[in-house]
């Protein structure tokens, strides 16, 4: 992994569409590097004896059946949208 | 030609929209078109504190062409976040898979260009969700946002960079479609969009063993501006590299009307989507025992169907390469075998009228509007006698177009059964003699063109109704007197 600096940051927040100042940069800098040491301490623990997992949840095959259920209400899934348009969420102009 | 001097090198990412009924993550149904957010729930249009749950149908179908497309599968997989905005990508991130793909490691043999068999590696397929589909309007009020597609699921098989034309790459991807088709995990229409490419292309000097730096263009669906784009952003990077440039690793846009590529905007910032495993879903753990039954589910591939269709019917190589080149074809060719028993026949008419006719109104074979037993039906009229090839031709005609679809009605209604009273020929024959007497001379003086010439008169004046062999016979009959 490579080092937190303030670079990695911005890159980090432009990527979250997020707009940080200075001093913001320089506080989520520091944030990062502590919660990297910290998983640090996990990375180094010996694992000799512990079976490989895939993800953090012990449960798996967790399916659904292939069977049609209709929410129908477009209405309800729209109310919330600041604009919409012939049952279509308004957004601004996106270019291809 | 300084093309001449580079290779062309060539991988897909093919994209399928895998036939479930529901979504991957959510039981919305994943029928094409409806009205705008009308196949959406709360899931699939991301609203906090929803939770996806896979659809066993997609682990299976995915299985499935991982087999057919001799793929290992895998035995512990799982699903992964890709974190990208988009505003046809309502939860901000797209459900995918990483590391851990569900199968990996296949090929699929191709016959290429210049008869050459080929095996093109395939590195893996994994199972993801389709985003949803903006709509522009002309005046510029904005974008609208229809989510009836986002969470329909999606195969993407990644093939090696071993294609190395245009044309190739056409060929693996319609065997790609054939094998899809075949073992009825997609309708790979690409009209509709359900089967879809990413192609990457560059070149190198020939020779050379280091991959050059390699363009993509997006969402491509059609195999004719596959071909082209191909073609174009190939005769590009060679024109860039002649003149002493470097090529940008980028992706493109593929322009039809232009038939040009140009650069995407808004990808300055590199692609950088963080992949991590999502928390929300479990694992997946596949058994032998379940990729057996799913192995032993399968339908009869094109290559055995193709053996089969060589040793039982005695088919030429190409005829057999032709009919199984499609499961329209050969389900078309099957049905119609068993009805007039002339595989040979059914064999050319698919290979010589049919594709023509298709090619004429640029359909594919999944459009073919009549049943295998009226194909079946129309070879039995020729062979009986009722019909003469000329007039099947345009029986196959009227079957593509008009609402009757049985060749037995067809040539009732247009009048249109071989003649093959003897009588009746016979005075057709007397009256084009009599009418001819060069070509009469001519024959009798050793010049055997001449019957041809004959013979075609008498079609032209029984409008291609009489009976060839009998008008034939009647002809040297006369011709001998």
């Amino acid at each position: 992994m490579a080092d937190v600096d303030k670079i990695m940051v911005e890159h980090i927040a432009k990527l979250a569409r997020l707009n940080l100042s200075e001093k913001e940069i320089e506080g989520y800098t520091n944030d990062l590097i502590s919660i990297l040491e910290m998983a640090n301490i996990i990375n180094n623990i010996n694992t000799d004896d512990v079976k490989e997992t895939i993800g953090a949840n012990i449960k798996y095959n967790v399916f659904r059946k292939d069977e049609i259920k209709n929410f129908e209400n477009r209405e309800l899934l729209l109310q919330n949208a600041p604009s919409q348009d012939e049952g279509m969420f308004r957004i601004p102009k996106v270019i291809n | 030609m300084p093309r001449d001097d580079y290779e062309v090198v060539i991988g897909l990412e093919v994209h399928c929209e895998l036939s479930t009924k529901t979504k991957i993550f959510c039981s919305c149904p994943t029928t094409f078109g409806g009205d705008p957010n009308t196949h959406c729930c709360p899931i699939c249009m991301a609203m906090p504190g929803t939770l996806p749950v896979l659809n066993e149908k997609v682990v299976e179908y995915a299985v499935k062409a991982g087999i057919a497309t001799n793929c290992k599968i895998s035995r512990n997989s799982k699903n992964d976040r890709k974190n990208y905005f988009y505003p046809d990508l309502p939860k901000a991130y797209q459900i995918s898979q990483y590391d851990l793909p569900l199968c990996y490691e296949g090929y699929v043999n191709i016959e290429n260009e210049a008869g050459e068999d080929k095996k093109i590696r395939i590195l893996r397929i994994h199972i993801e969700e389709d985003a949803g589909k903006l709509n522009h309007d002309e005046y510029g009020r904005g974008s609208f946002v229809d989510l009836n597609r986002a969470g329909v699921p999606l195969i993407e098989i990644v093939s090696e960079p071993d294609l190395r034309s245009a044309e190739e790459a056409e060929i693996y991807m319609r065997k790609l479609k054939s094998i899809l088709e075949y073992i009825e995990v997609s309708d790979c229409k690409m009209q509709e969009g359900s089967l879809r490419a990413d192609v990457n292309v560059s070149i190198r000097k020939k020779g050379a063993t280091e991959l050059g730096t390699r363009t993509e263009m997006k969402n491509m669906n059609s195999f004719r501006s596959i071909v082209r784009a191909i073609n174009y952003e190939v005769d590009r990077q060679v024109e860039v590299i002649e003149n002493g440039g470097k090529i940008t690793q980028e992706t493109l846009r593929w322009d039809d009307v232009s038939g040009k590529t140009f650069p995407m905007r808004d990808k300055e910032d590199a692609q950088d989507y963080r992949y991590f495993p999502d928390p929300d879903l479990v694992a997946i753990k596949l058994s032998d025992e379940y990729i057996e039954n799913i192995e032993n589910s399968l339908p009869e591939l094109p290559e055995s169907r193709k053996k089969r269709y060589i040793a039982d019917f005695n088919l030429t190589e190409k005829a057999a390469n032709f009919v199984t080149g499609s499961k329209y074809y050969s389900n078309l060719f099957d049905e119609a075998v068993e009805v007039c028993k002339n595989p040979k026949s059914t064999g050319n008419m698919l290979m010589s009228d049919i594709a023509r006719i298709l090619n004429e109104k640029e359909q594919e074979p999944d459009s073919i509007p009549f049943s295998g037993k009226e194909l079946g039906e129309l070879i039995l009229l020729i062979d009986k006698g009722t019909i003469s090839s000329a007039i099947a031709k345009k029986v196959l005609e009227e079957m593509f177009t008009a609402e009757e679809k049985n060749p037995n009605k067809i040539i009732e209604i247009k009048g249109w059964v071989q003649i093959s009273d003897e009588g009746a020929i016979k005075e057709v024959v007397n009256k084009i003699l009599e009418a001819n007497p060069q070509s009469v001379a001519d024959y009798k003086a050793g010049k055997d063109k001449a019957l041809g010439f004959l013979v075609g008169q008498a079609m032209k004046e029984t409008k291609g109704k009489a009976n060839p062999q009998l008008l034939n016979k009647l002809f040297i009959e006369e011709l001998k007197k």
